[in-house]
C-alpha cells in the first residue's frame, strides 16, 4: 500500500497514457469496420474474403507485430503510433464480422418501406440501417473495448508506456503489489469504458428499452396525485 | 391517371413476373389487383413508384413516363402502405408519420403538427404520438402506415397487403375506415391483395390475375360477379358456390335468399322501400 501512495503520480500518469492510447484504435477500428463490414454485405464472395482476412488478421501475435510496426510504416521503434495502428488492425480484426452481421441482421422489410417512401441509399444508411444495427455493434464494440485496453499492456515491452509498465517493472523486481496495482488498473479502465459504451448506447438508442416511457409513467404519478 | 403499356418483367434468374400487361388505371379511384402469390400484383404495385424497373414497356403517371423520374423524388410523391406496416422501430408513431416530409425538408415543430392532424385522421388517439411502433397493437401499426402514407397528401397511394397481416375483426374494421377516408379523400389507390372479399368490398376496378402476371379479367365487382370471364375467375371469386351463390326461396313468411349450403343469408328487401 505504502508503495502505491509513494507514486500515485506515477501510476496516474500511465493510467493517462493507457486511455489515450487505448481509445483511438477503438474508435478507429469501429469507424472503419462499418464502410467494411457494409461492403462485405453487398457480395456473397467478397463477404468470404473480407471475413476470412480479420479473422487471419486477429491470429498474428500482438508482441511481433509491435516490433514490425516501424519496418512495415517507417516510424521510429518507441513511436506510441506503432501501438496505435496495431491494435487499431486488431480493433478492426475483431469488428469487421460484427458490424457485417450486425448490418445484416436488419429487417429487409423495414429497409424496403425506407426505400419505397423515399430515403435515397445514403439517407437510409444513416438513418436506418446504422442505428437499427445499433444493438448488435454496440456488443461487438464492447468487446472491442475490453480487448484493446488489455492488448495496450503488452506495448510497455516495446517502450510504449502505460499500466502494463507497471506489470513489467512489478516482474523485473519481484514485487507483487506493483503488479497488483497495473492488473487492478487495467480493469477498472476496462470497466469505465464498458459503462461509458453502455451509457451512449442508451442516450443514443432510446428504443430499445423496453419499458413504459417515462412521460406516461409520470403522467400516470400525477394522476394518482390529482385523484387522491 | 396511371398508364401500364405492354409491361413486361423478367427477374435475372429468368422468371418472367409480368407478361405484356397493359392496364389504365382511373385517377380517384380505388383499383384492386387480386391474384395469390406469384401472380405478379405486387410486382406491378412496386413498378409504379419504381422500386422495380420493367424489362420492357413503360408506366406513365399523368402521361409522363416513371423512367424518365428521379426515382427517390418519385417515391416521396407517391403515399406507400405495406404489410406489417413497414414502420420504423426506432421512431415513435409521431416521427414515423412525419418521414416523408421531414425528408422534403418540413420543419420538424410543423412535421409533427401535421402528424398529430393525419393521427385524428386515421383514428388513432393523439396519446400513442411518442409510442414506439412495437408498444401498438396490429391495427393501430396498419393505421399508423396509412397516416405515413397520407402524410405528403400524395395524388396516389400504393397499398401493398397493408391488412394481410391483422385478425378478421381488425381488418374489416380497417377496410371500412380506408373506404371512409377514400370517399373524403379521392386519392387514385392502387391496392394489392390476395383476398377476393376484400377486392370486391374495396375496389372500384379490380384486376384478377392468373399466375406469371397475365389478366385474367378486369372490371367492376358488379361486372365480375355477374359474368365472370371464364372458370378460373368464377372459382377465384366464389361466383359458383357458397355464399356468393345465392337463390331465392319462396317462404310463407315471405321471399328469403339463400346461399348454396341452404342457409339463410337475408331477404328480398323491396327496392321502393329501401329507397
Amino acid at each position: 500500500m505504502s508503495w502505491f501512495i509513494a507514486n500515485l503520480g506515477l501510476i496516474w500518469q500511465l493510467t493517462l497514457d493507457h486511455i489515450a492510447l487505448s481509445v483511438p484504435p477503438i474508435v478507429l477500428g469501429f469507424a472503419l469496420s462499418l464502410p467494411i463490414g457494409w461492403l462485405a454485405n453487398r457480395r456473397r464472395l467478397a463477404r468470404g474474403g473480407i471475413l476470412s482476412v480479420g479473422g487471419i488478421l486477429y491470429a498474428i501475435p500482438s508482441l511481433p507485430l509491435f516490433v514490425l510496426m516501424p519496418a512495415l510504416i517507417g516510424t521510429k521503434i518507441l513511436d506510441p503510433v506503432n501501438v496505435v495502428i496495431a491494435l487499431t488492425i486488431y480493433a478492426l480484426a475483431l469488428m469487421v464480422r460484427t458490424s457485417a452481421d450486425a448490418l445484416a441482421s436488419v429487417d429487409r422489410d423495414v429497409l424496403q418501406s425506407s426505400t419505397a417512401v423515399g430515403y435515397s441509399a445514403w439517407q437510409r444508411f444513416w438513418a436506418v440501417e446504422l442505428p437499427l444495427a445499433g444493438g448488435p455493434l454496440l456488443a461487438g464494440l464492447r468487446v472491442v473495448s475490453v480487448s484493446t485496453v488489455s492488448l495496450v499492456s503488452v506495448g510497455a515491452v516495446v517502450g510504449v508506456n502505460s499500466l502494463g509498465y507497471l506489470f513489467l517493472d512489478g516482474f523485473n523486481r519481484y514485487f507483487p503489489e506493483e503488479i497488483l496495482v497495473g492488473i487492478i488498473g487495467s480493469v477498472i479502465i476496462a470497466l469505465v469504458f464498458d459503462g461509458i459504451l453502455v451509457l451512449i448506447g442508451r442516450l443514443l438508442m432510446p428504443w430499445t428499452a423496453r419499458t413504459t416511457p417515462r412521460w406516461s409513467r409520470g403522467r400516470a404519478v400525477s394522476a394518482l396525485a390529482h385523484g387522491a | 391517371m396511371i398508364e401500364f403499356r405492354s409491361v413486361t418483367k423478367q427477374f435475372p434468374d429468368g422468371t418472367v413476373a409480368v407478361d405484356d400487361f397493359s392496364l389504365i388505371i382511373p385517377s380517384h379511384k380505388t383499383t384492386v389487383l387480386v391474384g395469390s402469390s406469384g401472380s405478379g400484383k405486387t410486382t406491378i404495385l412496386r413498378m409504379i413508384n419504381r422500386m422495380i424497373d420493367p424489362t420492357h414497356g413503360s408506366i406513365l403517371i399523368d402521361d409522363r413516363d416513371v423512367a424518365g423520374l428521379n426515382p427517390v423524388a418519385l417515391r416521396r410523391s407517391i403515399g406507400y402502405v405495406m404489410q406489417n406496416s413497414g414502420l420504423l422501430p426506432h421512431r415513435t408513431v409521431a416521427q414515423n408519420i412525419a418521414t416523408v416530409p421531414r425528408l422534403r425538408g418540413v420543419r420538424r415543430a410543423s412535421a409533427r403538427s401535421q402528424a398529430l392532424e393525419l393521427m385524428q385522421t386515421v383514428g388513432l388517439d393523439a396519446e400513442l404520438a411518442d409510442r414506439y411502433p412495437s408498444q401498438l397493437s396490429g391495427g393501430q401499426q396498419q393505421r399508423v402506415g396509412v397516416a405515413r402514407g397520407l402524410a405528403v397528401d400524395p395524388n396516389i397511394l400504393l397499398m401493398d397487403e397493408p391488412f394481410g397481416a391483422v385478425d378478421p375483426l381488425v381488418r374489416a374494421e380497417l377496410q371500412h375506415e380506408l373506404l371512409r377516408l377514400q370517399g373524403e379523400l379521392g386519392k387514385t389507390v392502387v391496392f394489392v391483395t390476395h383476398d377476393v372479399d376484400e377486392a370486391l368490398l374495396l375496389g372500384d376496378q379490380i384486376v384478377i390475375f392468373r399466375r406469371g402476371g397475365v389478366v385474367a379479367q378486369k372490371g367492376t365487382p358488379a361486372e365480375i360477379l355477374a359474368s365472370p370471364a371464364d372458370e378460373f375467375v368464377a372459382s377465384f371469386v366464389g361466383a359458383d358456390r357458397g355464399k356468393r351463390a345465392l337463390h331465392v326461396e319462396h317462404t310463407r313468411g315471405g321471399d328469403i335468399v339463400v346461399d348454396s349450403d341452404g342457409n339463410a343469408a337475408g331477404v328480398l328487401a323491396d327496392e321502393n322501400a329501401a329507397s
